[in-house]
């Protein structure tokens, strides 16, 4: 699990490099995941997670168990323990996250929902946004196969991965991971598009400029 | 032995008649003999020698493995089975049952007709009982093993006959009796009580033959302290018109049990609400909870999405609310702050999530040591102590629960994969790194199970996935190995 940030790059805007990471912030998130089978979205996730030894809730719907698979304990690494709650439907998935918000015990709430299912609505979303912020836990959404509608999440991103870095030992094997996170809307800052890399063996997360340089630019669009 | 037996017999190789076996527990210098059936005692093999020396007495001599903790379970279960004639039963030792019978034998058409029926019911089981009725506790365990068969006793004189290790006497002093002369019980009630007094004045109860003989002739008091059936918990709405909907009763009826629950310090696990129907029907919901609880609030908080699944039918006028599971709770003071309990808050939201998903929608996954992926995890209890699972390197984030076959294009069939189709889409491999080997774990898989070939891939999208071949080409375990992908990675 990701566990400390750097801002690498200096070519990013003041306002919004300040503000690019800022893990545990007590609100409601929005990731869309741009390809489905990708865990990307998981690794950006519990980036911004806050560390510590209180379990973690996750919930999942069906679909989403299906098509992008379970979190996956040996492969993650976290302080603390995971609590999977795998439900049927969206509905269930909103009122499972509620419950958890309930609960201060916990260090944070993941849900996972795909598609846009009617049970998703502004009000709903409202309804996490207002909970998530008066029990101070950070609440995640990621969507799979969806597409932004209204939403109250007080940040959204999109994040999908990039060819990974070159591989110290071995020029044919994949690197540390990239991926490619883009702020669209976001309340009390700019948005912005990063290049994130993750470092397994330090255990960070890495910051650079969005396309420095220009075959990453080229990989990143095809990817998007 | 008994429960051995039937072991065996259910597990369809049970040894005939004739065929001696012994069981065995682990001694001091070795292992020793636990059990006999009739077959080895009558060849001479004694309970607690040693198993060597008797398979050299008895060269047929079937040893097997004694299960202790199994025959204890067994009994205190038999125990309560036992209650069918009396109300009063206990456990006595590793392999005795005491009940007391005060005022039930007419019930079973008097005493010695109650020791058949009761003989005929455990063979029944398939257990061999030997049985002796006596107006005390110690008369009735030298009766039952030293005694003729049903033995029932009338007076003190029936014991004298007895050997003195009837008295329920530690090994070295019914030996130092015997070389004193006193041979059964009866020698030893003739001596004088000063003498057998000051002679065993500091030795323990097992130890002590005059303590012992007073408990057997009820000059001491050995009072009987059965196993005593747990509280039970229970509130009651009695309605003067039928309704049909509980939810306005229920807060009171959670006030009203907590309160009891409270008064005898204990915490509900297991809830059950009960609702009496006008047509002369039952139906009940039971909810549960991860730890126990008496909060009237949260307990009310389990019922709240389940009400509607009761079936009121033409109205119901009798609630009763039931905590059938209690658990010691001590109680807590409330946190100076005034904030909430943090461990308080863990198992109620556990509770609230198992009320309304069900349990097996909940899960906590915890590491295990095991190299095939889908077996490196196990699902832990919901509130065990957190275990430290370092990460295992090389393994993906996210697990798919059944790996999805793909169609593979490949250089060499024991390489890695050039391009591959996953649900309908072709994904050119850019950079891979592989393979992993990992063996099937013979001493639980099926026979003919393939090995496989893990390898982690990156396509030129820069999706990381995990894929492995099952199998080899030429391993003789089916056709051509087959393809499969597993997991993403970050």
């Amino acid at each position: 699990m990701p566990r400390i940030y750097r801002l690498r790059n200096v070519a990013l805007p003041a306002r919004a490099g300040r503000y690019a990471v800022m893990p545990g912030r007590a609100m409601l998130s929005e990731v869309f995941a741009l390809t489905p089978g990708d865990g990307a979205a998981s690794g950006f996730v519990l980036a911004q997670l806050p560390r510590g030894p209180a379990p973690l809730l996750w919930v999942q719907d069906r679909v989403s168990r299906q098509e992008a698979g379970r979190p996956y304990l040996p492969g993650l690494g976290l302080p603390g323990p995971i609590l999977r709650v795998d439900v049927a439907r969206a509905a269930d998935v909103l009122s499972a996250a509620e419950d958890g918000l309930h609960c201060t015990a916990l260090s944070a709430v993941v849900a996972e929902i795909w598609g846009d299912p009617p049970a998703l609505s502004f009000t709903a979303s409202k309804r996490l946004a207002l909970r998530a912020e008066a029990s101070g836990l950070p609440c995640w959404l990621i969507r799979r196969g969806a597409s932004p509608d209204l939403s109250a999440a007080r940040e959204r991103w999109r994040v999908v991965s990039l060819p990974s870095a070159p591989h110290p030992d071995d020029p044919a094997a994949p690197g540390a991971p990239r991926w490619r996170a883009e702020l669209f809307r976001a309340r009390d800052r700019r948005p912005g598009t990063w290049v994130m890399c993750y470092d397994p063996a330090t255990d960070r997360v890495d910051l650079s400029a969005p396309f420095a340089d220009g075959a990453l630019a080229k990989a990143g669009h095809a990817g998007g | 032995m008994e429960l051995w037996q039937k072991q065996a017999t259910q597990a369809g190789d049970p040894p005939p008649q004739e065929v001696p076996v012994a069981l065995r527990t682990e001694g001091p210098h070795g292992p020793v003999i636990h059990a006999t059936n009739r077959a080895a005692r009558l060849a001479g093999v004694r309970e607690g020698a040693r198993v060597t020396d008797m398979q050299a007495l008895c060269p047929g001599l079937r040893v097997e493995h004694a299960d202790p903790e199994g025959d204890s379970r067994l009994l205190a279960r038999l125990n309560l089975w036992m209650r069918r004639w009396c109300p009063w039963s206990a456990v006595d030792g590793t392999n005795g049952l005491v009940l007391d019978t005060t005022g039930a034998d007419h019930l079973w058409g008097g005493e010695a007709a109650m020791l058949v029926d009761m003989e005929t019911r455990l063979s029944r089981l398939g257990f061999s009982a030997q049985l002796a009725l006596a107006p005390t506790w110690g008369a009735a365990w030298a009766l039952a093993r030293f005694g003729p068969v049903r033995a029932i006793c009338h007076d003190t004189a029936d014991l004298a006959p007895l050997p003195v290790a009837a008295l329920r006497l530690h090994g070295d002093t019914a030996l130092l009796l015997h070389r004193l002369g006193l041979k059964c019980v009866g020698d030893l009630a003739a001596m004088p009580r000063l003498s057998l007094a000051r002679r065993f004045s500091r030795a323990k109860l097992d130890a002590n033959p005059l303590l012992r003989l007073d408990q057997a002739t009820g000059r001491m008091g050995e009072p009987l302290a059965p196993p005593d059936a747990p509280p039970s918990f229970r509130a009651i709405a009695r309605l003067a018109e039928p309704i049909m909907d509980p939810a306005h009763h229920l807060p009171a009826l959670c006030h009203d049990l907590c309160a009891r629950l409270e008064a005898a310090g204990q915490g509900a696990r297991r809830l059950s609400l009960c609702v009496y129907r006008t047509d002369g029907e039952r139906r009940r919901i039971e909810v549960s909870t991860a730890a126990p609880s008496r909060d009237p609030a949260h307990l009310h908080s389990l019922f709240r999405d389940r009400l509607e699944r009761i079936d009121p039918g033409f109205g119901f006028d009798l609630i009763t609310l039931e905590a059938p599971g209690a658990e010691l709770l001590d109680r807590t003071q409330p946190m100076l702050g005034g904030r909430k309990d943090a461990a308080l808050e863990l198992p109620r939201l556990i509770d609230r999530l198992t009320a309304r998903f069900g349990a097996r929608a909940l899960s906590r996954p915890a590491a295990r040591q095991s190299h095939i992926p889908e077996r490196a995890e196990v699902t832990a209890p919901l509130l065990a102590p957190p275990q430290d699972s370092p990460p295992l390197p090389n393994r993906p984030a996210r697990l798919l629960d059944h790996p999805e076959e793909i169609r593979v294009l490949y250089a060499v069939p024991e390489g890695p994969p050039a391009q591959f189709v996953w649900r309908r889409q072709t994904h050119r491999v850019a950079r891979y790194q592989g393979p992993e080997r990992i063996a099937p774990e013979w001493w639980q898989d099926r026979p003919g199970t393939r090995l496989r070939d893990y390898f982690m891939v990156e396509d030129h999208d820069g999706r990381r996935l995990w894929l492995y071949r099952e199998g080899l080409p030429a391993d003789g375990r089916g056709g051509p190995p087959r393809w499969f992908l597993h997991g993403m990675f970050f």
